[in-house]
């Protein structure tokens, strides 16, 4: 745990680098399964990237490459949009 | 130079020509009454090429404020404007604006807060956002009003600042009502604005990311409010710096307070905005008859001039604040402050609430108020309540 700063050692507004802010794996939050991809099914539409608002679908270049869980927060979005029936939500422990 | 002749413009006209003069980058705004003459005055001006402003027609005041926010911050020098309901629907924003420590100047025509619906004066609109963080300065008249919107941005984007700063001015008492202004030339104004600073690191800055506006938990919250509040804290001191370096260049006096007629004073009156003007009448009045009063005006409620108004009031037998909005259930907010202000000093505090929704303090009533003949609430039919 980093030592907590002083009111004088703030940055003015709160305005912060990257490198100062502390990234929270949000994908903890799920409560309701995750997406799972089936990789031959998918038609590479990237729709689900489209859509995703947490910015958890991973690509490889322009190729839809997987699911990053730190920040999925299982909303199922992406297996609504999908149109080949590639993403269906699965129970966490079964992934 | 030889001093310019003064213009007739009415105090909306007036703050529309100082925001024409600073030639702010972006201007979001919603008209809403008294405030429309400003936003009308000044889109007139933009129109005809006087100011290179970007006018973006919101449809809200919590939009206008919230594109304010965000042009502030990317790095544009922003106005808005607003009164009454505006300003309530745009109050949530307001607090984001402070603490996010958008540099932007607002012009705030005063009209009561609903209900019962009205259009016309008081200050409860200001007094609601009272604790956002934001500076609010109040003219007399439409000079000060014109005067105060010129060194708004040079308060708002001072450094030790970064904050809005409101420049409020009571509806139609002075947005609408037209005397003479002096103005300075654009050139004068623009040398004394000088370019848009801020302190945040500005949005558009791609080469160097940041996030704006992050989360704070209990382990945060508390210090970024603390370090806000020393914002405000500075805010003192740039406030009556700005006020120097804008008398050397006018010769006009709008320091955070202005003592008229202290000099002995047993009875001294406490206001804010136009009625301050009509104590002075008063006060020469009851001066000529040999009657020990005066009237200490405040610009600046916020930051709240503490140490000044002590000062000025240590000496005085009786301090009479004028509220021109109610806290109902407390002490009245001008009340309040100079009650703190006072503490410990040997002084009798009356307190008064006057014109609440647009009705006028004559001068027979500010007589009765000096010689502690007027009741509580000055002005409503009805008072003093029977025993």
């Amino acid at each position: 745990m980093p030592e907590l700063k002083q009111w004088r050692e703030l940055p003015v507004a709160g305005a912060l680098a990257p490198a100062d802010v502390v990234q929270p794996h949000t994908g903890g939050w799920r409560t309701s399964g995750r997406p799972v991809p089936q990789f031959a099914a998918c038609v590479n539409c990237l729709l689900c990237w489209l859509y995703c608002p947490d910015s958890a679908i991973v690509l490889d270049g322009t190729t839809f490459a997987g699911i990053d869980y730190d920040y999925c927060k299982g909303c199922a979005l992406c297996v609504e949009v999908c149109p080949s029936g590639a993403l269906s939500m699965e129970p966490e422990n079964d992934a | 130079m030889s001093a310019p002749d003064p213009q007739l413009l009415t105090g909306g006209e007036a703050v529309a020509h100082a925001l024409c003069q600073i030639q702010p980058d972006v201007v979001p705004v919603y008209p809403i009454t008294p405030q429309t003459p400003i936003i009308q005055t000044f889109s007139s001006l933009v129109a005809d090429g006087a100011a290179h402003t970007e006018i973006v027609n919101v449809e809200s005041e919590h939009s206008a404020m919230s594109a304010a926010i965000g042009a502030a911050l990317a790095g544009a020098r922003t106005a808005t404007a607003t009164s009454s309901q505006g300003l309530a629907l745009m109050a949530e924003v307001v607090y984001i604006a402070a603490s996010m420590r958008a540099p932007l100047t607002m012009a705030v025509g005063n009209r009561a807060l609903s209900g019962p619906i009205n259009i016309h004066c008081d200050h409860s609109d200001s007094m609601l956002v009272r604790d956002s963080g934001v500076a609010q300065l109040f003219a007399e008249n439409a000079q000060e009003a014109y005067d105060l919107m010129v060194m708004a941005p040079r308060i708002a984007e001072h450094p030790d600042v970064s904050l809005p700063v409101l420049v409020c001015q009571d509806g139609f008492t002075i947005t609408h009502a037209a005397e003479p202004v002096t103005m300075l030339s654009d050139d004068e104004v623009r040398a004394f604005v000088g370019e848009y600073r801020t302190r945040v690191q500005p949005l558009l800055d791609t080469e160097h990311p940041a996030t704006h506006g992050p989360f704070a938990m209990p382990d945060y919250y508390f210090e970024f409010r603390r370090a806000q509040a020393a914002a405000l804290e500075a805010c003192t001191r740039v406030v009556a710096d700005v006020a120097d370096e804008f008398a050397r260049l006018t010769g006009r006096e709008n320091h955070a307070v202005e003592e008229y007629r202290l000099e002995g004073a047993e009875s001294v009156v406490v206001a804010l905005g136009s009625s301050a003007g009509t104590v002075k009448d008063v006060v020469d009045e009851l001066r000529d008859d040999g009657e020990p009063v005066g009237l200490l005006k405040i610009r600046s409620f916020r930051p709240f001039p503490t140490t000044a108004l002590r000062v000025a009031l240590d000496g005085a037998r009786d301090v009479i604040v004028l509220d021109r909005a109610d806290s109902p259930g407390g002490a009245p907010p001008l009340a309040a402050e100079v009650a703190f202000a006072m503490a410990g000093l040997d002084v009798t505090l009356h307190s008064h609430v006057y014109g609440l929704g647009g009705r006028d303090l004559h001068p027979e009533a500010i007589r009765q108020v000096l010689h502690g003949e007027a009741p509580r609430y000055v002005g409503v039919r009805g008072e003093p309540c029977p025993a």
